[in-house]
């Protein structure tokens, strides 16, 4: 293993890079489209509850794999030329959303219905309420789901591989099939995503003592 | 001048009638009390006047405003109608100081330190100014609804709702929060209308009694009527006995 590490560092440097990069913009992104269609399940408004519900029960429920390869294959298609890591970002982004607002879901309705209502009656908007009573106090009791959802969707962004992303698993394949070290190879590509894992999981570990 | 007017209003809950064709004017600067056994809608009524519930039918005018108009801007009249409930709801993620600004500050636009002199100045009436950086959790029940009342006053309303305001505090809680409401019932400006049990409350500063049952108002008597005289109704009569012989 010490050996593939040595002959192609950089390689695996450059897939390492892009998988946190790509783990980096899909976690920023899903977290504030998930949050957006969460919000949009709990308002009064029924439109936008329908909206949200369709959204999250399609791209829940359609492999991660088929979501990318239709930004490979149709976007590019019908609208734009886009590469291989942005049709794996931006499917990443919406399949992990779906996830994300289904648990921001659960951590709004976990609130106590008498802060909205004490909110509400205390001359706030909905959206007032929500930004400064609800929404803090859900993502306390979402920290745990989250952090899951945060790590799956590292270890899911090796999809990447799939439509030449030049990802850490992307790397990975070049590699095994030049050095032809099948075993020497998976098990460094492994423990790299272990590198960005890992922290993370402690991490959140820690976060959730600190709140608890 | 009248705060609050309902006109044949009509409530229900799928096929449950809640409220039967309610008639009741408030004028402002009225204390009333509003009496009933559990499930006499006295809750839902109360809660239709801020918005917390919608009427199906009829007219609920507050503040010059109709209720029943789907354009009526019901921030508009919570800005104007504070309520204080059964269960406190406290802001949990904030201090006892922040739950009193947040909303005069969010959505009146106030000055920060007008706001923070109103705020220390409610706290101080209502015997807490000592527990201003505490968190709700830390305090007791009492307490806790002690400052639910300041936060509506700190938005300096017109009418102020109580839903049943010291039915979950513990017996030797219930005067400290009785006195702060009496304190404002005395302030001959505020309207106020409360759903309690407390006779005692009602005896010393309430105008009116109103007594509802299955939905509809019974009895709406001045103060000396209900307690010195008889309401006319035989189910008040026979509820009034009943609060009495218990409290």
């Amino acid at each position: 293993m010490i050996n593939i590490f040595q002959n192609y560092g950089a390689d695996l440097l450059l897939g390492l890079g892009n998988t946190l990069l790509c783990s980096v913009i899909a976690l920023f992104f899903s977290l504030i489209i998930g949050s957006m269609f969460a919000i949009f399940e709990t308002t009064p408004i029924k439109a936008l509850r329908i909206i949200a519900r369709i959204y999250i029960e399609v791209f829940r429920n359609i492999p991660l794999l088929v979501i990318t390869m239709f930004f490979y294959v149709v976007i590019p298609l019908m609208v734009a030329k886009i590469d291989g890591f942005t049709a794996g970002t931006i499917g990443l982004t919406i399949y992990t959303s779906a996830f994300i607002a289904e648990t921001v879901r659960s951590g709004i309705n976990s609130v106590e219905s008498g802060q909205m209502e004490g909110a509400r009656a205390n001359g706030m908007t909905f959206w007032q309420a929500m930004r400064y009573i609800i929404l803090p106090q859900a993502f306390r009791y979402v920290i745990p789901p989250l952090g899951n959802q945060f790590i799956n969707l590292v270890k899911n962004s090796s999809v990447l591989a799939f439509v030449a992303g030049f990802d850490l698993m992307y790397q990975g394949n070049v590699i095994a099939s030049n050095s032809l070290q099948t075993i020497n190879t998976y098990m460094a590509v492994g423990v790299l995503y272990l590198v960005i894992t890992m922290p993370l999981s402690y991490y959140m570990r820690h976060l959730e003592k600190k709140l608890a | 001048m009248s705060m609050i007017e309902f006109h044949d209003v009509q409530k229900y809950y799928g096929d449950y009638h809640a409220l039967r064709n309610i008639n009741l004017t408030i004028d402002a600067g009225e204390t009333v009390v509003l009496i009933g056994p559990s499930g006499s809608g006295k809750s839902t009524l109360i809660r239709t006047i801020n918005g917390l519930e919608r009427i199906e039918e009829g007219q609920l005018i507050v503040n010059g405003q109709d209720l029943a108009n789907k354009k009526t801007d019901m921030n508009r009249i919570r800005k104007n109608v504070g309520m204080v409930f059964q269960h406190f709801n406290l802001y949990a993620n904030k201090t006892i100081l922040e739950n009193i600004m947040l909303a005069p500050r969010i959505v009146l636009k106030k000055d920060e330190a007008a706001n923070k002199k109103l705020a220390m100045d409610l706290l101080d009436r209502v015997g807490l100014a000592d527990q201003a950086s505490k968190m709700p959790a830390q305090l007791s029940g009492g307490q806790q609804q002690r400052i639910a009342i300041a936060r509506s006053l700190a938005m300096e309303p017109k009418a102020l709702l109580f839903d049943e305001p010291t039915s979950a505090l513990d017996p030797e809680m219930i005067d400290d929060v009785l006195n702060v409401m009496k304190d404002i019932a005395r302030d001959s400006s505020m309207t106020m209308l409360v759903v309690t049990h407390e006779m005692g409350f009602a005896r010393e500063v309430a105008n009116r009694v109103i007594f509802m049952a299955d939905g509809q108002i019974l009895e709406d008597d001045s103060k000396e009527t209900f307690f010195d005289g008889q309401p006319s109704n035989e189910r008040a009569r026979q509820f009034l006995g009943k609060i009495i012989t218990h409290s």
